[in-house]
This record gives structure tokens, C-alpha cells and sequence, in this order.
């Protein structure tokens, strides 16, 4: 067989994080109803009109700026017109002509670890389309139009990647830059943040694309890992065979993993775009742009150089925290209300990921206030709790957020700091248990740690380590 | 005299002094509805009950001086493509025929905050596409000058419930002439502002970059009247603009020395008829005579606005109607099989054929490989057409020109020819085009007895221009009406 | 006649505009295009090289709404003219299988 390079080009849909619609003041918050966050607007109702949503151009715009793009400085919307009943005018307000940034770029890693530059061939506006809910047992759909009119903006990728992970990596820095934003939550598999891959297939070396086809439906990492995968080989066995690769739409199956072609025969894919003749241009002015530069936050690179010069915490440690906004959100939080910057990483680093992980959850998915971390770092700096306290303490805060000062309070679980006290407990240890004294006179350090647990054990777990040791080690000579 | 005769400033005059009462004038014109409705056929709902329940409150309101307004009391008319809250609005159209909005348009809600009284919706062509108002699925209306004869379109019905008093006054919409037009054959007075100046919220769009709303009336003052209540900016419309000018009544003034009227030897071509071009040029040297300066000049292009105009509202219609498919609101056919058949079979069983020719035109100029050719080639040439008027309006205050070729035809004659029938809007449909406002009113009777109408032009947002010469030329033309014939 | 509109092409307009057309409206469709076509080609006798193509009349620019929610529930009025409901929601035929 043939040696064959993959090429592939995305287009990436991001439900903007504004608080109404693009067109209209009806809200964008998850979950209500059917039905119950419309207006004549958004449904598509005889005589409604659109009016533009500014935070959403200034989204744009932002997203544009952080991935190198121009601004477009005369703006426009256009109709792209297809029936559907989830587009309840049948027609998408959308950019095609002229949207608003251009020719951009994100930098990732390639496969061999140096940098490469995926570059952006636009960022346009557009309004998201109602729910379509399936009935299994009638002949009929129902349609939910409460994401309908919820910005996204598309960004379009020239075909410059060539595998999966380059995707992937692509994906994850977007999110990143766009989270760090706050211009979206950017969650696959809540369709936050949606990629459709365009992808097709070549002999290595040559200089020409093949036949690309669009691949939508990918709901998250994985999906979109295996369907490049399966969609690489289905046109490679088609050029194979000396068949030819169809440019169409398909629609990935994560469960069966295959796809299939979207479109019959009653969608002929002509949108007819036209200029939107119900909205009117954006001029976007020096002024503007600079104000929204200006008010740019702190990138990921900057955040991580800072995070080593001033909190002096391990560039490995920095790198993980501020691969997500959410924990370097949460990080920075932690450390205003006073906590220790190494401790709070060693934390996030530590038990966070480990807790994650067994989980099976995603950073985003914290929900533990930093005020509560902050306490318990306070708590063991004080000497207050242990740390196989301190450690189950912080599983109740990661699971329920709670106050861990009233919750060690309750639980009688404050550290046994009673010298004298220990000294008896301790003393009692030791003659109960001569063959381990015996064992540690005669060299053996292991035996230190069994007496430590047994008087530990002794304190119903609440007695300071560090004192245990030394009047241990007084006690043995 | 009949209490039907007077103006809608007149009829608001006389309730202020409570000479007439508010139920009076509504009593009226639901009589006046009862004896003529029949044979005209202006209106797809009339609003009985509830004409008569605002009448009630309407009263109350200006009793206890809460409507004080020039219009207030008085029963008006909406074309049925306006969205009037809880009343039936179809746009003469079956794919609408169970329509019934839950809002208001601005330019509805406008009036009646002005103390307006609706009496009901008037026909139309189906979605605003006709000339003659023969297209509505609720059957043509008839001209009250000679039933014989269509009243124009597309307010059609709008214009002949003005001209039969079956209301005192009504609302249209102009995309290419639909205001001017059937004013013109129904011997009243129809004005289309400047594009942008009544918000189009609540109107159900046929063309959006050429659609707008406003008065048909009486006389030059109700048309000011009316107007100055109904341009209100609109943050609900994004192409409304914020206008200090609107006081348009100021510019009812009987005097025109020094205005500069043009007259383009455009309009009086090829096709042109007799009786009219006369009419219109007697209506000139009126002016004249009262100190007007009239000169004759070459516009240019006019006979390529057609054609652009054509490609333009197509396009823009085919989309604007896409809305209607039967999932929610609206006619849905009874049997299908499947989500494209009953798209198909909806559409096509609710438009009517002039509605879809227009769709499926509209749908192929801006079809792949064609918008460029077609669409963007007409919107180059309305942008050298808006030229043409810029270097006008840099040398007159006024366009003075016909409405029509012709007066109204006969039922019938129309609809045969579609191209025929568009060249009919040749002398309205730049001013869409470019924007332009333009007010037309009586000039003469052909000698079959129907009414001429006299187009005046101004450049955008001088509507006042055009209301003062308008007004100067009623003063010295005097009272117009079918008595007159 | 420069136009022909061919059977396909009216057949393709159909399938854009959702409209199904019996075989006398066909014809009429195709004649009606070729006319009205052919007359719109008169543009082409206006050269508009350099010409700005213009969809709005005037330099409006630049209008916008604040990110205010400003709508509450009103699902009733929004599905109250719907041919057919159920659970608050539009029902459609079935879009997928």
C-alpha cells in the first residue's frame, strides 16, 4: 500500500457566554423548559426583526485578537438559507462576505514536540439553531426553540493539520484562549464548543489536497480521535479501490464508530447567501479594537512565567495549573485568601487530580470554592488537624464545598497537640509492644513507624505526628 | 354634511368638541361597510365588536383628556400584512388564513396610542406581490370609482376603504409603488416615507431593504397627521433611524415660491398615457403659477429599476417567506408523508401562483452560480440609480412625475402579462430604490371617469418638501372627490 | 431568448424554495423565468465595473442592543398558532430515523 498524508482543516462552533441571545433579549441559560426562553424573534414569527447583541461582537472580536487575527473593519451578516425546522426563519443569519476577523493563527506543538502554526482562516457570528427532540415511538420530532438565536461564533481553520493529535492540540489551545477569555465554557459534551472536521487524504508528497468531507457530531476528544481515524481509512481504501472520495457531509456515530452521509436528495447545499438586509454594517474603529486589546486577561504563558517568578512553584506544577482556566482561577482565588501558593499547588497537583481522576471528571467540573481550601491550608498551618485529617477533610470539601473549620469542629477532629498526654498514651505503647522496641534498638527503623501507628491509633488518629516522633525517640534513647 | 365626509383631522376636530362622538364615527363607517363591503370586497376581517368596545374606552380616554391628540377617536384601517395583536392578519394569503399574532406592529401600536379606533384589516396582493390587489386569496378588491376596475395594489383594499369611507383613513406599505399606486387609482392620497422612518416591526416583510409603511387619507394634512404619529424610532428595528424632523405637519404650507421642481422627460415616454401626462403637467404649471420653478430634465435609468427592483425584492422575498412551512403557524397541509413533502406540499397548497413565481425567482438569482450575474449586478445598478437621484436632488427640492402609465384597468387585464404588469410600477419603484419619500394624490379624471394621480418626490428624509408642495398644489386644486366625476 | 431554463434547473428551484410544482405549472414556471430573465438581463447593458454593490441605503452603521435580558416565559403566545403542539414543544415529522 501506499504511504498517505492526512490533512485536515476544522470548524469550530462556540456558544458565546452572553447572557441573552444574539438577536434578541431572551436568555441563554441552560436547561429551562421548552419553549420558555422565546420571543416573536428567535421563532421565527411574521413581522419580527433581529437586533445585533454587542457583547457578542466584542467576544468576536476578542477570540480574533488573542488568535492573531485582523479585525474586519466593515462588518457584515448574511442569510444562509436552508429548510430545517430547528431554524425556525429556515434561514441562518450568519457571516459569509465579510466576517469579522480574518487571518489568524494558534500555535501548538506537532508530533515531535516543535512549534507549528495552525492558521485561522476566519471567525465569523452566527445564531444557534432550536433542539429537535426524537420521539421513539411516534412518527413525529418535537422542536425546542430555547437555543435557537444563542450566538456561536464559527472559527474556520485553514488545512493545516495532519493527525489527530495535532487536532487535539489545536482544539485544547482554542479552548483555552477562549475560556481565559471568559467569552465561553467551551464544553464538548455539552455542545458548548463543537468541531466539525473537514478532512481528506493524499500520497505522501504530493502537492494537492484530495477530496475533503465534513464530518459533524463529535462530542468530545475521543470521538473526534476515532472518527479522523475511521474517516482516514474509508478514503483510503476508496483510493485504493480506485474509487473516489465524495465530497459531502457525513455524520459520525459514536457508539456504532462509523458514519454516514447527511443529505438526501431534497437538500441541494446552495444557501443562498445574500446580505442580511434586516441588520445594518459595524464599522469597528481603532478605538474600539485597542479597548477591547486592553481589557484582554492574562494568558496562559504569561500566567505560568508569573506563577514561577512570584509563587515560585515548579514550572511542571505551573504548566498543569494553567492549562485550565478553571484551576488557575481557582489557584490564584486560593492563594488572595492568604493560603501558602506552594501549598494550594501541592493541593491542586495532589489530591485535586487524584479525586478527578477516580471520578472520571475534568477540571471544569470543580466545584469546591477556594475560601474552603484556603480554611484548610489554614488549618494544618496552625497545626490544628493532622495530615491524614487534613486529607479526609478535603475529600468532604471536593465532593460537598464544606466549611472544613466548622466541620472539624463537629467532628471532634482537631489535632491532639497535649504533650503530657501523649507521653502516658506512648508510654503505654511501649510496654505493650516489646519486640517491636526491641526490633528498633536493634537497628530496625521500620519499627519507629509501627509504634507511631499504634499510638496514633491510640489518639483515634488526631495526634500530631511530629511530637509522637520525638517523645517516641526520647523515650527509646 | 355626512359625518363620512369629513377628514380624519376634521372627524377628530369634532369629537374634541364633542360634536360627534367616537361610537358615532365608528356606527358610521360599520354602516357605510354594511352597504358597500359587499360589491368592493377592502377588507379580509372587519373587527365589529371590537371596533365598537375601543370606541367605548377610546371616549373615556379623550373625555378625561388622556387622548389629545389630532387623530384621536378616529376609526382606521391596517393592511393585513401588519401584525395587529389577537386580530387575524393573513397577508391576503391561505398560508396565513389562521394567523393570529400576539403582538402589535410599532406603526399599529403607534396609533393607538394616538386614540385610533381599528375597525379591521384591509385586503391586499397575497405578501404584498401584485398591482391591482387580484392575488389575494380572499378575492379581488374592487375600485369604488367603477367596480369594473381594480383598485391598484398592493393596499389595494387599504385605498378603497379610504375612497368608499369605509374607514377615515388607513395604513399601507410600499415596497415598489403599493401605497402610490392605488391612492393614485382610488383618487386619495398615499404617501411612502423615506425608507427607515416607521419602524417595520410588525411588518410581515415582502422585500426588507424596499418595504416601508405609511399613510393613505383623505388629504395632504391627515397624510401629515398620520405620519407624524406613526415615524417613531424603533430600537426594535435596527434599520429605523433617529429622526429630529418628524414634525411633519409644519409643513403644511400654502407656498412654493422659489421651490425647485423637476419634471423627468423620463416619465412621459413610450406607453405613457394621454389623459394622464396632461393632467400631471397641468398639475405642474399650478405650481408654476404659484411661484414654483419647474424645468424638465433627463433622470437616466429609469427603465432599469424594473429590472433590478424586480431581482431585489425577489431575493429578498424568497427568503423573507421561507418562514411559512407549516410547523409553526399558519396553514399545514393535511396529508403528507415525511418532513419535505410536508414542506412542499404546505407551501405549494398555501402561496398563490404570482407568490411563487417571485419565490422561485427570488431562489434562483441567488442560486449558486448565479448571484453574481443577477443579484449583485442589481444592486450595483441601485446603487447607480440612488447616483442618478443624488445628482437630482443636488438641483431640485422636488420630483413631480405620474404615479402610472395609466388609471386604473379593468379587472382581469392585468394578471395575463406578469412583465406587462411590472412595467406598470416603473414610475414608483426608484423611489424604493433609492429610498426616496414620495407622496401621490389627485391630479384630474380620465374621461372614463377614474382618478389621476400626481407623484411628488423628495430626497431622503425631505419628506417635508414634497408635503409642502403637495399641500400648495391641494390648496389651489381644491376638494377632489367622486362627486367630482 | 438568451435564457433557457431547462426542466433540471426548475426542478433544482423547487427543491430550494420547497415548492412542488404539477407539470402545467412547470411550463408556465419555465416561460415566466426565461421572460422575466431575459428582461432582467437588460442590466447588463450598464457597465458597473468599479461600482459598489449596495444593499443599504444609507450609512447606518453600528447598531446594537445591550446584553440585557429583557424577555420572560411566553410559551403560550409562541405555540398558540402552531398546527400541532404537544408538551410545549413544535411538532415536525419525523427529521431523522
Amino acid at each position: 500500500m501506499k504511504s498517505y498524508e492526512t490533512v485536515i482543516g476544522l470548524e469550530v462552533h462556540v456558544e458565546l457566554a452572553t447572557k441573552t441571545k444574539i438577536f434578541c433579549g431572551c436568555s441563554t441559560a441552560f436547561g429551562a423548559e421548552p419553549n420558555t426562553h422565546t420571543c416573536p424573534v428567535c421563532t421565527g414569527m411574521p413581522g419580527s426583526l433581529p437586533v445585533l447583541n454587542k457583547q457578542v461582537v466584542e467576544y468576536a472580536m476578542a477570540v480574533g485578537l488573542a488568535a492573531n487575527c485582523e479585525i474586519t473593519r466593515y462588518s457584515k451578516f448574511d442569510r444562509k438559507n436552508y429548510f430545517y425546522p430547528d431554524n425556525p426563519q429556515n434561514y441562518q443569519i450568519s457571516q459569509l462576505y465579510l466576517p469579522i476577523c480574518r487571518n489568524g493563527f494558534v500555535e501548538i506543538m506537532d508530533q515531535d514536540g516543535n512549534p507549528k502554526k495552525v492558521r485561522i482562516h476566519e471567525i465569523h457570528m452566527e445564531e444557534d439553531a432550536g433542539k429537535l427532540i426524537h420521539d421513539e415511538w411516534d412518527d413525529c420530532s418535537y422542536v425546542d426553540y430555547n437555543r435557537s438565536g444563542v450566538p456561536l461564533i464559527e472559527i474556520v481553520s485553514e488545512p493545516d493539520m495532519r493527525s489527530a493529535d495535532e487536532v487535539i492540540r489545536y482544539l485544547e489551545k482554542l479552548r483555552l484562549i477562549i475560556q481565559y477569555l471568559g467569552a465561553s465554557d467551551c464544553k464538548l459534551n455539552e455542545g458548548s464548543m463543537r468541531a466539525d472536521v473537514n478532512l481528506s487524504v493524499r500520497e505522501s508528497g504530493t502537492g494537492t489536497f484530495g477530496t475533503r468531507t465534513e464530518m459533524k457530531n463529535l462530542n468530545s476528544f475521543k470521538a473526534i480521535a476515532r472518527a479522523i481515524e475511521n474517516e482516514r481509512e474509508r478514503q483510503i481504501e476508496l483510493l485504493e479501490e480506485g474509487k473516489k472520495v465524495i465530497q459531502e457531509t457525513r455524520r459520525w456515530d459514536d457508539n456504532k464508530e462509523y458514519s454516514y452521509p447527511m443529505r438526501s436528495k431534497e437538500d441541494a447545499m446552495d444557501y443562498r447567501y445574500f446580505p442580511e438586509p434586516d441588520l445594518v454594517p459595524m464599522i469597528i474603529s481603532d478605538e474600539w479594537i485597542e479597548k477591547i486589546r486592553k481589557n484582554q486577561p492574562e494568558f496562559r504563558d504569561e500566567k505560568k512565567k508569573r506563577y514561577i517568578s512570584d509563587f515560585e512553584i515548579p514550572e511542571y506544577d505551573a504548566d498543569i495549573i494553567t492549562g485550565t482556566k478553571h484551576l488557575a482561577d481557582l489557584f490564584e482565588a486560593t492563594v488572595k485568601f492568604g493560603a501558602n501558593p506552594k501549598k494550594v499547588s501541592n493541593y491542586l497537583m495532589g489530591e485535586t487530580m487524584r479525586l478527578l481522576k477516580s471520578n472520571d471528571m475534568e477540571p471544569e467540573d470543580i466545584t469546591f470554592s477556594p475560601e474552603n481550601l484556603a480554611r484548610l491550608i489554614g488549618l494544618t498551618d496552625d497545626n490544628l488537624i493532622n495530615s491524614s485529617v487534613a486529607k479526609e477533610v478535603f475529600e468532604k470539601i471536593f465532593t460537598d464545598d464544606i466549611n472544613p473549620v466548622e466541620y472539624v469542629e463537629k467532628n471532634g477532629l482537631k489535632q491532639n497537640n497535649d504533650e503530657e498526654g501523649l507521653r502516658k498514651m506512648i508510654q503505654e505503647v511501649i510496654e505493650n509492644n516489646p519486640q517491636s522496641v526491641s526490633d528498633y534498638k536493634n537497628g530496625k527503623d521500620k519499627a519507629l513507624g509501627f509504634l507511631v501507628g499504634q499510638t496514633m491509633k491510640a489518639a483515634k488518629g488526631k495526634a500530631n505526628p511530629g511530637i509522637i516522633n520525638k517523645i517516641l525517640k526520647e523515650l527509646l534513647g | 354634511m355626512d359625518i363620512l365626509d369629513y377628514t380624519a383631522v376634521e372627524l377628530a376636530g369634532r369629537i374634541k368638541k364633542k360634536e360627534v362622538s367616537v361610537k358615532d364615527a365608528v356606527m358610521a363607517v360599520l354602516d357605510r361597510i354594511d352597504k358597500t363591503e359587499n360589491e368592493l370586497n377592502c377588507y379580509v376581517t372587519i373587527d365589529r365588536d371590537g371596533a365598537l368596545m375601543s370606541a367605548e374606552e377610546v371616549q373615556k380616554k379623550i373625555d378625561r383628556g388622556e387622548f389629545a391628540g389630532p387623530l384621536a377617536g378616529v376609526p382606521v384601517a391596517i393592511k393585513d400584512n401588519m401584525c395587529t395583536d389577537g386580530m387575524l392578519t393573513t397577508c391576503s394569503s391561505k398560508i396565513l388564513s389562521n394567523f393570529v399574532p400576539a403582538f402589535s406592529s410599532q406603526a399599529v401600536v403607534n396609533l393607538k396610542e394616538a386614540g385610533a379606533v381599528i375597525i379591521g384589516k384591509t385586503n391586499m396582493d397575497e405578501f404584498a406581490m401584485g398591482s391591482t390587489t387580484e392575488t389575494s386569496y380572499y378575492g379581488a378588491t374592487k375600485n369604488p370609482w367603477n367596480t369594473d376596475h381594480v383598485p391598484g395594489g398592493s393596499s389595494g383594499g387599504s385605498a378603497a376603504a379610504v375612497a368608499a369611507n369605509e374607514c377615515y383613513y388607513a395604513l399601507g406599505s410600499d415596497t415598489g409603488g403599493s401605497i402610490r399606486q392605488p391612492a393614485a387609482y382610488c383618487g386619495v392620497v398615499g404617501m411612502k416615507p423615506t425608507y427607515s422612518t416607521v419602524s417595520r416591526y410588525g411588518l410581515i416583510a415582502y422585500g426588507s431593504s424596499l418595504d416601508q409603511i405609511g399613510p393613505i387619507c383623505k388629504d395632504v394634512t391627515d397624510c401629515a397627521t398620520i405620519l407624524e404619529v406613526i415615524s417613531t424610532y424603533d430600537p426594535k428595528d435596527a434599520t429605523s433611524v433617529k429622526r429630529q424632523d418628524t414634525d411633519f405637519t409644519s409643513a403644511l404650507i400654502d407656498d412654493v415660491k422659489g421651490m425647485k421642481i423637476g419634471v423627468p422627460k423620463d416619465y412621459f415616454g413610450d406607453g405613457m398615457d394621454e389623459e394622464v401626462k396632461d393632467a400631471v403637467l397641468r398639475a405642474a404649471e399650478v405650481l408654476k403659477s404659484k411661484g414654483a420653478v419647474i424645468e424638465e430634465f433627463e433622470l437616466s435609468l429609469v427603465k432599469y429599476a424594473i429590472p433590478a427592483y424586480y431581482t431585489i425584492a425577489s431575493a429578498e422575498a424568497s427568503s423573507n417567506l421561507e418562514r411559512f412551512d407549516g410547523i409553526k403557524y399558519g396553514y399545514r397541509t393535511n396529508e403528507y408523508e415525511g418532513l419535505h413533502q410536508m414542506y412542499k406540499k404546505t407551501r405549494s397548497e398555501g402561496f398563490g401562483p404570482e407568490v411563487k413565481r417571485r419565490i422561485m425567482l427570488g431562489s434562483f438569482v441567488l442560486s449558486s452560480g448565479y448571484y453574481d450575474a443577477y443579484y449583485l449586478k442589481a444592486l450595483k445598478v441601485k446603487a447607480l440609480i440612488k447616483k442618478a437621484f443624488d445628482e437630482a436632488f443636488s438641483k431640485y427640492d422636488v420630483i413631480l412625475g405620474p404615479v402610472a402609465p395609466g388609471v386604473a384597468p379593468k379587472l382581469g387585464e392585468s394578471l395575463c402579462d406578469p412583465i406587462k404588469m411590472y412595467l406598470g410600477d416603473i414610475d414608483t419603484i426608484s423611489a424604493n430604490l433609492a429610498g426616496l419619500p414620495g407622496i401621490s394624490l389627485p391630479c384630474g379624471i380620465s374621461k372614463n371617469g377614474l382618478p389621476i394621480g400626481l407623484q411628488l418626490m423628495g430626497d431622503c428624509f425631505k419628506e417635508k418638501n414634497i408635503i409642502r408642495a403637495a399641500y400648495a398644489y391641494e390648496q389651489a386644486r381644491g376638494k377632489f372627490g367622486r362627486e367630482d366625476r | 431568448m438568451a435564457n433557457v431554463i431547462s426542466d433540471e434547473t426548475i426542478e433544482y428551484v423547487g427543491i430550494l424554495a420547497k415548492l412542488e410544482l404539477n407539470d402545467a405549472e412547470k411550463e408556465k414556471a419555465k416561460q415566466d423565468m426565461t421572460s422575466m430573465l431575459d428582461y432582467i438581463d437588460q442590466l447588463n447593458e450598464l457597465d458597473t465595473t468599479d461600482v459598489e454593490p449596495m444593499s443599504h441605503v444609507f450609512p447606518v452603521n453600528n447598531v446594537f442592543r445591550e446584553d440585557i435580558v429583557t424577555n420572560t416565559d411566553d410559551r403560550e403566545n409562541i405555540l398558540k398558532n402552531a398546527p400541532e403542539q404537544k408538551n410545549g414543544m413544535f411538532n415536525v415529522p419525523k427529521t431523522f430515523s
